[in-house]
């Protein structure tokens, strides 16, 4: 059996006979670097059993190389965890990359893997760094005490890498936790492997379960035991001397203090808007969408499908038509989207690896807070303002399901992606400042509302923020690339059928005449409710396609600025593109997606009409009062949304974890 | 005293992490019940910041009021 699905690691396509060999690592430990030098180009990347999150592995020689998410630890927190640790324990080596600079912190899982008995090399990576920041490790010592290899590296400059290579042979079982050995002993005569008796001892549920066993509760009076050697080892292997740490010391506090970390947080914004905003979306976008995939791709396309199938048949709509599969498709995922997308991922990637991101978490915990998120929400929010699709997945990072259906939520109501974010900035443009703060500021209520209501309404807690803020570094760039690259890869793969998808149903709308159905049955909303002309119907219901089209619908209409600001909330708060939906449709259940999409419709209108009631009404003539009159009543709306939700708020709120 | 009411510069001990999920966190980050750590900064109304060596932790205000701790003179 040359292909076979190995239990343990649950990965497919493992020859028999090929020695497992598992990278294991902290998050930002650089991990990635080693993966990549020892496998080369044949990395294949599968979905994890079970979750969403997806694991390379590649060959080897005649073994096989397995990467595995970081982890500070190896228990069942999240499913990362999970992950790591069935893989870990289903290694014959495991290469451990362990960062220099935070050995205190790394070498916990150090030890741990060693207590599972497993072979161990440590790679110590980034010595060149912790020399800098004045710390000397004794990488002799170290391999002593630990009793397993250690090599040191600075794998971004490929240094000491064939070092590891060589030392895999030499990979040992390291000295375990001291006394823990006679208890793990008590287990392995029961479940046959010392990894398995280990997490069984440490209360892992799921793997005293594979032995229909229950889980012991030692796990803290273990994790104490361990993390005092863990201290113990760092005392003698560190030879300090605090230099040189001062400035990004300051720099970092600053970065998390509201009056100076404000301002540092949208200068990095206005960075990302310059590079993201003005040259990808304007200059590369109109490179590769209008000239190579508008100007020659898609010519080329339907010349040669129109020489089989005629193109305005069902048929040749449903390929080469206005949403074709083989057009439109193509040319928005291709065109539009990766270009976008590989700039979001290249920032985020960049706060990641220099240690902004936790910073910013830290800085806008307070305010995520009163949405039912914590800090860490930032993220998938920031990654929305690129493609809601994409922060859509990456909601996947939030410790509780109640986050991620508040994250969703929020996304597919409130946040305008870059594609729509550039027709809507077009248009409020020529209006003045006045229709952009409407706009703006109407859109921030509703998101605050939105979320401050999910908070009240759904069951369960917040989850506190705990987050490990790493000392700031100069960002390593092939590092960064390498993760922008890995990023924008998979999301392109997950997405791109699900764009094709939602062409298809389109076309199929469009040609059962469906469309134009939907836009018969909205136009009495749109005129009589929105006070918009009858056409702007067709944009909302383009809107429904993609996000951008419905906003570009509007751009050719003689609309006064209010019925311009109306239109541009309403597209806003309607609802997520097909993609996004169908993202939705995949991540939660179809009853929550049909919920969410279904409510988009009813926000939209009812926020659209709210405000071009209260503008006929307080607007007879003056035009800066209309506005003043909607901000004013909309940020009453939010207050007595706010008090409400108070009132109802269970006693005791907020609780811990994660 | 809880954390939540620590000012930045200031030294004190945990004495007491109230979930067993948070406790058994802090340990693998070298900052468990009886460490000695000292509060880097301290966001208003926000998370708290406390550092032990070189390992810096963030702590939402939640967690935070919840973290009972001893101030060193």
């Amino acid at each position: 059996m040359a292909h076979c699905h190995v239990a343990g690691t649950g990965l497919k396509n493992i020859p028999d006979g090929a020695r497992k060999i598992v990278l294991a690592g902290n998050p930002n430990a650089g991990k990635s670097v080693f993966f990549n030098y020892f496998t080369g180009m044949y990395v294949d990347v599968s979905n994890y059993p079970g979750t969403t999150l997806e694991i390379s592995h590649g060959r080897f020689g005649s073994d096989l190389i397995i990467d595995t998410p970081g982890v500070y630890g190896i228990s069942s927190f999240n499913d990362e965890e999970r992950i790591a640790r069935d893989i870990i324990l289903a290694a014959d080596v495991v290469i451990n990359v362990v960062d220099a600079v935070h050995l205190e912190r790394d070498l916990f899982l150090t030890q741990q893997i060693i207590d599972t008995g497993v072979p161990v090399v440590v790679a110590l990576n980034m010595v060149d760094e912790a020399l800098k920041q004045g710390l000397k490790i004794d990488d002799d010592l170290l391999s002593d005490l630990l009793g397993v290899p250690v090599v040191p590296t600075v794998a971004v400059r490929k240094e000491g890498l064939e070092e590891v290579k060589k030392a895999i042979p030499c990979a040992g079982k390291g000295h375990v936790t001291p006394g823990l050995q006679k208890r793990l002993e008590h287990f392995l005569n029961r479940v046959g492997s010392q990894g398995e008796a280990l997490l069984i001892l440490e209360g892992d549920a799921a793997v005293a379960g594979r032995h229909g066993l229950e889980p012991e509760n030692c796990r803290e009076e273990i994790y104490l035991k361990r993390r005092e050697r863990v201290n113990d080892v760092v005392r003698h292997v560190l030879l300090e001397s605090t230099a040189g740490i001062s400035l990004k010391n300051l720099l970092g506090r600053l970065m998390i203090k509201p009056l100076t970390g404000i301002p540092i947080l949208l200068a990095a914004l206005y960075l990302m808007y310059l590079l993201i905003g003005k040259f990808i979306a304007g200059t590369v976008v109109g490179i590769t969408e209008e000239t190579i995939m508008q100007g020659i791709y898609e010519p080329a396309v339907r010349g040669f499908t129109g020489r089989f199938v005629p193109a305005d048949s069902v048929a040749g709509i449903i390929l080469t038509g206005e949403f074709g599969v083989l057009t439109m498709t193509v040319t928005y995922v291709l065109g539009l989207l990766m270009p976008l997308v590989i700039g979001f991922y290249f920032f985020l990637s960049l706060f990641e690896d220099s240690g902004y991101l936790p910073r910013i978490a830290t800085l806008v915990d307070r305010f995520l807070t009163y949405l039912g998120l914590n800090g860490r929400a930032i993220i998938p929010l920031i990654l929305g303002f690129g493609c809601v699709t994409m922060a859509t997945i990456t909601t996947r990072l939030l410790a509780s399901d109640r986050e991620r259906r508040i994250a969703i939520i929020l996304l597919g109501l409130t946040i305008p992606c870059s594609a729509q974010m550039g027709v809507i900035a077009g248009m409020l443009g020529g209006l003045g400042g006045q229709y952009v703060a409407l706009y703006a500021l109407v859109i921030f209520i509703v998101l605050v509302m939105t979320g401050t209501v999910l908070n009240t309404v759904l069951s369960g807690q917040p989850v506190a923020l705990l987050i490990d803020l790493p000392p700031l570094r100069w960002p390593r760039l092939d590092n960064v690339l390498k993760k922008t690259a890995n990023k924008s890869y998979s999301f392109l793969k997950e997405a791109t059928p699900l764009f094709a998808l939602g062409a298809l149903l389109i076309s199929v709308f469009q040609v059962t005449g469906v469309l134009a159905f939907l836009q018969d049955l909205l136009a009495p909303f749109t005129v009589g409710w929105l006070n918009l002309p009858k056409e702007t119907a067709t944009a909302f219901i383009m809107g429904i396609v993609r996000r951008d089209f419905g906003a570009a619908g509007l751009t050719g209409m003689a609309l006064a600025p209010v019925q311009t600001v109306v239109a541009l909330i309403t597209i806003t708060l309607f609802v997520p593109c097909i993609a996004s939906i169908l993202i939705i449709f995949k991540e939660r259940s179809k009853g929550e997606a049909a919920l969410i999409w279904g409510s988009s419709w009813v926000a939209a209108f009812l926020v659209g009409g709210i405000v071009a009631q209260l503008f006929t009404a307080f607007n007879p003539d003056g035009r800066l009062s209309g506005t003043v009159w909607v901000l004013f009543i909309f940020s009453g709306l939010a207050l007595i949304t706010a008090g409400v939700c108070r009132l109802f708020k269970k006693p005791g709120a907020g609780s811990i974890a994660g | 005293m809880t954390l939540d009411r620590i000012k930045r510069g200031q030294a004190f001990k945990i004495v007491s992490i109230p979930s067993e999920t948070v406790r058994a966190q802090a340990i693998r980050f070298g900052i468990n019940e009886g460490e000695e750590v000292y509060c880097e900064e301290v966001v208003p109304a926000g998370p708290v910041v406390i550092r032990k060596n070189r390992q810096m932790l963030a702590l939402g205000r939640e967690l935070a009021r919840q973290i009972k701790i001893k101030p060193e003179k």
